[in-house]
């Protein structure tokens, strides 16, 4: 390996290095009970986000230098069973996991500076930046992982974090709610995600993003999957991009991850993690491009969530809610890009949006006690004027909510709850005794 | 070691069996502890060393030739193996966490005398592989617990119904079992029958939520997390079932995965989503061994360890909450988050261990038996995702009534004791120190699944070499 191989390969490992300490010393610190001070947690935060954009900058110096445009950081098998299974430790830097790397580290270590300040003396605030040091984690891992599981592994941290962090005002019952949404939404996601990679780690032998699609660099790499596979994988990716990213149907957990504190809605809802999905179709278009009616389905999906996501935005009554809606405009037009082939126009439409609307949220709370008095939107009062259908609709988030509540959530829990009170019967008669369940009459409140 | 002397293995054995005796002389709860605790911790060690030894003699087992078992015995019948080296280990890990994390409140109802009495039946049933001697202490464990639910005065009519019928299946299937040179043993699909009541299979799981909700907590999760049901599964049927049986069981498997977990969602109860997280662990670990490939039975092993250990944390951090809080019931926020939030990150991390969640020891394990199943059909597949997702949004939503919410009022500091935060940090460095160093673990049971396989490979010559790919 060349010194400049070797300064890549180590600036490459610190990149993933400078999230992992953090979240170990964070973590570690709430499992022991260490409090450590704000000034230490911010201190710890600063360095450690400076130490992996500075990371990040001297790869891509080194790969503008030297005219290479992929390097690879290969930790080696992490597991490995014979023949039939290994699961490769691999991070990948390329036109596409760089310039996400870089926003994901800008806008996060500009957020953390927001936020030790933002949340000075709160509770919370060891608890904030633990969180926000395993979604950094998640982040970076995501974005620059070179095999399909390292990319789940990252996922599930982002899910977790943003779901802990959308209820991180815990005194208040509706946070919580919001965020078992959020997370019941991530897992469905997680499932698709995670039923696509052992799909395409079966097909190919292994989870290596040059096996599944193709040697080539992005966005040239040419995937040639069987079509009924690509039908079925791609369908999956969608599904597990829709729910991160909030498309249709799954776009009602959007608003609702507005429950949490400003700093987080601003990186994790406004900036990041809603990209998050989009990424991964980036990531994967060479298994879209196999498919042109996966395609056709992708572009379909973006503009129909950006088409009522613009409309919804003109009725919701807080900054946050049509910060929200306008990010999930912007976010469909970026998935219909994907579906079209625009790559580049995705992604630099991507990096420009989150860095935006980061903007735009950590001004919401100012923009609060600075703007005067006057109404919210002036589309807001012509729709309420009209009494329109199209208003109840929009004012009601499209039904989104309420369509997979009432068509999955609540069937699903009524037959739970019937088997529960069923059982409950059982036992008691078995035992002896009168059975005295009430689980049938339970709510569901929790869930919505 | 010298043959004359009883190996680490046995001096665990024999050190818990010791400990029983004493602990049942002593009367004052605070000696009790103290007896309890010195002959837990003995044992615990000893069965440490044992696993060390063996894997130091890379896989034989000292003493094997001429030692005092085989002298007195007439055979060697009890050892450790590549299947059971790990596990013996782990279960006195947990006997030794749970009796050390037992709160001074809760002393008078754990008894020490019984805990160790189970140790001691558990070491030995975990490196027993004698069919007749495997079936009498699965038998005699199964038993044990009666005598607890007398004790907490509480009906033990579900319990007696369910293990009753488990042993006399037992009894009557290890009879039809025979010689290990043929598989068409009318005892297989018998045994295989008792080993998914006591796995808590559907519809034979009531026991499980029975038990757990009405022992006492510490002996409740002594009895279910080890998952003793699954080695039977290992040592009697697997190497012997028919792949027909076999796929019967990674259907039963799944069905008991999806559905345990469905139930999981709803529970009203912290200690009833404890017992359906123990059976929907236990059935994915059923569809690793039913898939019979080295894939799949290399998951399985790592599901079953990593499983024992965190739905041995979760109980624990469940315990050391109801020492302090009552009865948890999941229906309103309790707002506990302030008064324990070392218990709320245990809580979670265990509890997400449990399905699988990326950086702990069940995330390779999932992974694999996902992988596995998605090989032997997308059904299996689609229904193994399913249920892990399932526990996923169980724990979670758990979390969330407990811990958030307005915060619980209380004149006096509810903090979690040093010796509770102790136990559960050892087994949260097991689980995310396994989760991001799982190589050699996944090693170990790799080799158990081979040897498996060859085991069966000698009964069943053209599946099981199919099996072997």
């Amino acid at each position: 390996m060349t010194t400049r191989g070797e300064l890549a390969w180590l600036s490459g490992f610190a990149v993933i290095a400078s999230p992992c300490g953090l979240a170990f010393v964070l973590g570690a610190g709430s499992l022991v009970g260490a409090r450590l001070s704000e000034s230490t947690i911010a201190r710890l935060v600063k360095w450690s986000t400076l130490a992996g954009l500075g990371a990040t900058l001297l790869v891509l110096a080194i790969m503008l230098g030297t005219g290479e445009r992929r390097v690879v950081v290969d930790l080696g098998d992490w597991v490995t069973i014979s023949r039939d299974y290994h699961f490769a430790l691999k991070f990948v830097f390329d036109r596409l996991s760089v310039p996400f790397a870089l926003l994901a580290y800008t806008l996060a270590g500009a957020i953390a500076a927001f936020a030790s300040r933002y949340l000075h003396r709160e509770p919370g605030f060891n608890r904030f930046f633990t969180l926000y040091a395993l979604f950094l984690l998640g982040m970076t891992t995501t974005s620059l992982a070179g095999t399909i599981e390292t990319l789940f592994a990252g996922w599930e941290l982002v899910g977790l974090s943003s779901a802990l962090l959308v209820g991180f005002s815990h005194e208040r019952a509706a946070p919580a709610r919001s965020a078992l949404w959020v997370w019941c939404v991530y897992r469905v996601s997680d499932a698709a995600l995670v039923l696509a990679a052992a799909a395409l780690h079966h097909s190919a032998g292994g989870g290596d993003f040059d096996e599944l699609l193709g040697s080539g660099l992005w966005p040239h790499a040419r995937a040639l999957p069987p079509l009924d596979q690509a039908h079925a994988v791609g369908a999956l990716l969608l599904i597990a991009a829709a729910g991160k990213s909030a498309l249709i149907p799954f776009s009602g957990w959007l608003p609702r991850a507005m429950e949490g504190p400003t700093p987080s809605s601003a990186v994790f809802y406004g900036a990041l993690s809603v990209h998050l999905g989009v990424f991964l179709l980036l990531r994967v278009s060479p298994i879209l491009d196999a498919s042109p009616a996966l395609c056709a389905a992708t572009v379909a999906l973006g503009l129909a969530t950006a088409l009522f996501a613009h409309l919804a935005r003109g009725v919701q009554t807080d900054v946050k809610s049509a910060l929200s809606f306008a990010s999930l405009t912007q976010v469909g037009l970026i998935t219909a890009e994907v579906g079209l082939g625009c790559r580049y126009v995705a992604l630099v439409h991507l990096l420009a949006h989150a860095a935006l609307r980061a903007m735009q949220f950590l001004r919401a709370p100012s923009m609060l006690r600075e703007a005067a008095p006057r109404p919210v939107a002036t589309d807001l009062a012509r729709l309420a004027r009209s009494r329109s259908s199209l208003y109840r609709f929009l004012m009601e988030r499209g039904y989104l909510d309420l369509f997979l509540l009432e068509l999955f959530v609540r069937p699903f829990l009524a037959a739970a709850r019937g088997c529960d009170a069923l059982e409950r019967r059982w036992t008691s008669w078995l035992a002896g005794a009168v059975a005295t369940s009430d689980a049938a009459a339970a709510s569901i409140e929790e869930f919505t | 070691m010298n043959e004359a002397f009883p190996s680490w293995l046995e001096a665990a054995i024999l050190t818990a069996c010791l400990g029983a005796i004493g602990a049942s002389t002593a009367r004052a709860r605070l000696r009790a502890f103290a007896w309890g605790m010195t002959f837990t911790s003995a044992a615990a060690g000893c069965a440490l060393l044992a696993c060390v030894q063996y894997y130091w003699f890379s896989g034989t087992d000292p003493g094997v030739v001429d030692d005092w078992q085989s002298r007195f015995l007439g055979d060697r019948l009890l050892a450790l193996d590549d299947l059971s080296a790990a596990m013996v280990p782990a279960v006195a890990l947990l006997h030794w966490v749970t009796a050390f994390a037992t709160p001074r409140a809760r002393m008078r109802r754990f008894s020490y005398t019984w805990s160790l009495a189970a140790l001691a039946l558990r070491l030995a049933l975990f490196s027993c592989r004698d069919v007749r001697l495997l079936v009498a202490l699965l038998t005699v464990e199964a038993a044990l617990p009666g005598f607890e639910l007398r004790a907490q005065r509480r009906a033990p009519r579900v319990y007696a119904v369910h293990l009753g019928v488990f042993a006399i299946l037992l009894i009557v299937g290890a009879c039809g079992l025979g010689s290990s040179s043929t598989s068409s043993h009318w005892g297989v699909p018998v045994v295989a029958a008792a080993v998914l009541i006591r796995c808590g299979a559907i519809p034979f799981h009531c026991w499980v939520t029975d038990w757990i909700e009405n022992a006492s907590s510490g002996i409740g999760l002594l009895f279910v997390a080890p998952l003793s049901g699954i080695y039977a599964l290992a040592r009697l049927v697997v190497p012997s079932a028919s792949d027909n049986l076999l796929r019967a069981i990674v259907a039963l498997g799944v069905l008991t995965a999806i559905y345990a977990g469905a139930l999981a969602v709803v529970q009203r109860e912290a200690r009833r989503l404890l017992a359906y997280l123990v059976i929907s662990g236990g059935a994915l670990v059923l569809v690793g061994f039913g898939l019979h490939t080295r894939l799949s039975i290399t998951g399985a092993l790592c599901l079953w360890f990593s499983t024992l250990l965190s739905i041995g944390g979760f109980g624990l951090a469940i315990r050391a909450l109801e020492a302090r809080f009552g009865p948890l019931a999941l229906v309103a926020h309790r707002g506990l988050y302030d008064h324990a939030p070392t218990l709320a990150v245990c809580f979670l991390l265990t509890g997400l261990a449990g399905v699988g969640f990326p950086g702990t020891l069940g995330f390779i394990a999932t992974e694999l038996v996902v992988e596995s199943a998605l090989h032997a059909g997308p059904v299996v597949g689609l229904g193994v995702v399913a249920a892990t997702a399932l526990g996923g949004v169980a724990v979670v939503r758990a979390y969330l009534l407990l811990f958030t919410g307005a915060r619980h009022a209380s004149p006096i500091a509810l903090g979690i004791g040093p010796r509770e935060r102790a136990a559960l940090l050892i087994v949260a460095a097991l689980i995310l120190g396994g989760g991001l160093f799982p190589h050699a673990g996944v090693a170990g049971r790799q080799r158990a699944a081979t040897a498996l396989l060859d085991a069966r490979a000698a009964l069943h010559p053209l599946p099981a070499r199919d099996a072997r790919r």
